[in-house]
């Protein structure tokens, strides 16, 4: 298939799946389930691609994600609470000391922007370490970042470790959608293009990728900073949708979450992270949550061991299943698409037996 | 005719703790030559290579390249008290020039490996067309808005014209690691030419290769050197293939330079067959 008939494609399912979205919100009630669902999975979908980009394709193993979303997130609160609500939210520090409320989007760009400029400064350090010492610095700074954020002494700016609140959020899906899939597209052009080869070059074999002349801190820090842009405007978008954020929200469990959606998804695929990243989302907050129902009866018998928590028990089971079954994860390092789909009807129905279908090798 | 010299190192000595792996090393290679590197095994060899790729800071000395100095070190710190080596206070003093390996190949030194390293997860194709991602002029903007057409569109050429060169495109799209090895010996230095070298280190090019294919890397090695115009300075250890080849040859032993000359010379230099061939003379 041409470039062109590929992008034709692509702006063609992108376009549908707009317009389905749109109308399932026309048709199904707000409070079902699907939207739940499909909001966090948008925003999962962005932070898990942004660390794809860089423990997938750099090959940079870091779990910072948590304390660059907060860093988003407090950006974009902090910028966008209107003037008449500050003296209510910042209560205790007499409305605080920033007294202008930004446009969304800029104050989302912010968000990303504020996440990068500290990713670059903590990179310098940092990014001298390889695999798990650079894993473990990421996650320290997330942890610091954290509790600083809820230091008294900066309330008057964070709000301390109380609430913020009152900023405008989202109601419709679309909106989560649209800015996750603008982010994303980003990420996929800058993969492929020559920088994203360098950065998979580095991945593959860092001495090798320095014979090559790529000059490993330079490209090292750009994929660290670009991902945390992105993991700065997911944590933006994640404060939209919960409404209110508190800075004890962003646990290292949070990263843990979205690595889990990055392995399951297949390290190294951007199409395998938007996937798992929808499913993660609807079986942790949707499909499993009849586990939690003490009183469970299929056709007059009671279910056992069905209890409160019991819905993290089998996540568990389910987790370990496609981590020992799938090292590869759903899309090991191939990508989802209309090609791909297309050769593996094609096989199907030709009869042949060929390598394994449904995704083609970009 | 006049010689232009592309490499020179200068009473180069690496030191790891107390052992001197490289002492005193001095070597020229001149525009066009093929010089070879030979010496038993642990004589230094690869060390040398690390030297002046940068991938190591010599404890003392210098190399030039094209008459600019682009590495030099002496000993500081801990090594002023371990040095045992020579010429010490040589370049003490001296500013310390320690460029990473990215800025010597883009100063137009390029390298192999001695254990093939190629990018396991990238095709034949993509394999070449990393090396020309630093020849790039666009930045991470131009590149991700796709503002870069025409220079994307030259590395894809450029790329494919070497591969073509390289006889490799058969395999075009197959990815590296599944190639044969004699002819992932031949991407890598496909890899290491398209950076545009005008000097190429080869660190054991014949390593694991039966005799026909080392055959054929010796008239690939003087065929790619013709026409890409290159200087080759390499190590090796098959002797067919140096005598057949080189203009001169450098023998290293524990790490010192014991002779230099054509390959006629160090045949029947007492010295090498001494140390290098043990006394049997059955190359």
């Amino acid at each position: 298939m041409s470039t062109k008939k590929k992008n034709a494609w692509n702006v063609g399912l992108i376009a549908a799946l707009l317009i389905l979205l749109f109308l399932l919100e026309q048709t199904l009630p707000s409070s079902s389930m699907l939207f739940t669902v499909l909001k966090k999975g948008a925003i999962y979908a962005l932070v898990a691609v942004s660390m794809n980009l860089l423990n997938g394709f750099t090959g940079l193993f870091s779990l910072g994600q948590a304390g660059f979303m907060l860093l988003g997130a407090y950006t974009y609160a902090i910028l966008t609470i209107p003037m008449e609500s500050r003296n209510s939210v910042y209560q205790y520090f007499d409305g605080g000391i920033i007294q202008f409320t930004l446009p969304i989007p800029v104050a989302l760009i912010a968000g990303g922007i504020a996440a990068a400029v500290f990713a670059y400064l903590i990179g310098l350090p940092v990014l001298r370490l390889k695999s798990d010492y650079l894993a473990i610095a990421t996650l320290g700074f997330a942890e610091i970042i954290r509790a600083v954020f809820q230091w008294d002494k900066l309330g008057p700016v964070t709000n301390g470790s109380n609430l913020l609140r009152n900023f405008p959020s989202f109601r419709s899906v679309v909106f989560p959608f649209v800015v996750a899939g603008i982010c994303i597209a980003l990420i996929v052009m800058l993969i492929n293009s020559t920088y994203g080869r360098a950065f998979k070059a580095i991945r593959d074999d860092e001495i090798a990728a320095e014979a090559m002349g790529i000059n490993l801190a330079h490209h090292k820090r750009l994929a660290f900073v670009i991902s945390s842009f992105f993991a700065g405007i997911s944590g933006g978008l994640l404060a939209m949708y919960q409404t209110t954020i508190q800075a004890s929200m962003f646990k290292s469990a949070m990263t843990y979450e979205i690595l889990l959606i990055v392995v399951i998804g297949g390290i190294g695929s951007v199409t395998g992270s938007c996937i798992s990243s929808f499913l993660f989302i609807a079986c942790s907050e949707w499909w499993l949550r009849f586990l939690d129902n003490e009183n469970l009866y299929i056709g007059g018998f009671h279910v056992p061991f069905l209890r409160p928590g019991f819905r993290k028990v089998v996540f568990a089971v389910v987790i370990m299943a496609v981590v020992l079954f799938y090292r590869q994860g759903i899309m090991g390092t191939k990508e989802f698409s209309v090609e791909g789909i297309a050769d593996f009807f094609k096989r199907k129905f030709s009869g042949k037996k060929e390598k394994k279908g449904g995704v083609s090798h970009e | 005719m006049s010689k232009e010299n592309v490499l020179k190192v200068e009473n180069v000595t690496m030191q790891f703790g107390g052992v001197i792996a490289v002492d005193n090393m001095n070597l020229e290679v001149d525009k066009g030559e093929i010089v070879s590197l030979i010496g038993p095994n642990g004589a230094g060899k690869t060390t040398a290579f690390n030297v002046i790729t940068g991938v190591y800071a010599p404890t003392n000395g210098a190399v030039y390249y094209k008459g600019n100095k682009i590495i030099q070190n002496y000993p500081q710190g801990k090594m002023k008290k371990l040095y045992r080596g020579e010429n010490p206070m040589t370049y003490t003093g001296q500013h310390a020039v320690a460029p990473t390996p990215d800025k010597i190949t883009r100063l137009g030194i390029a390298r192999t490996f001695q254990n093939i390293r190629l990018f396991k997860s990238q095709t034949v194709f993509e394999n070449i067309l990393i090396a020309k991602h630093m020849l790039r002029t666009s930045n991470i903007f131009t590149a991700t808005f796709r503002l870069n057409g025409k220079e994307e569109a030259r590395m894809r050429r450029e790329s494919e014209e070497l591969l073509h060169l390289m006889e490799l495109d058969d395999v075009r799209d197959e990815l590296a690691t599944s190639l044969p090895y004699g002819k992932q010996r031949h991407l890598e230095i496909a890899r290491a030419l398209a950076t545009k070298p005008e000097l190429l280190l080869l660190d054991e090019p014949a390593a694991g290769m039966n005799p026909q294919e080392t055959l054929e890397l010796t008239q690939f090695i003087g065929r790619i050197r013709d026409e890409f115009g290159l200087t080759i300075f390499m190590i090796e250890h098959h002797m067919d293939l140096v005598m057949e080849i080189s203009d001169r040859i450098y023998v290293l032993d524990f790490g010192k330079p014991i002779a230099e000359g054509t390959p006629e010379e160090i045949r029947n230099n007492p010295r090498v067959i001494e140390a290098y061939l043990g006394g049997a003379q059955n190359e």
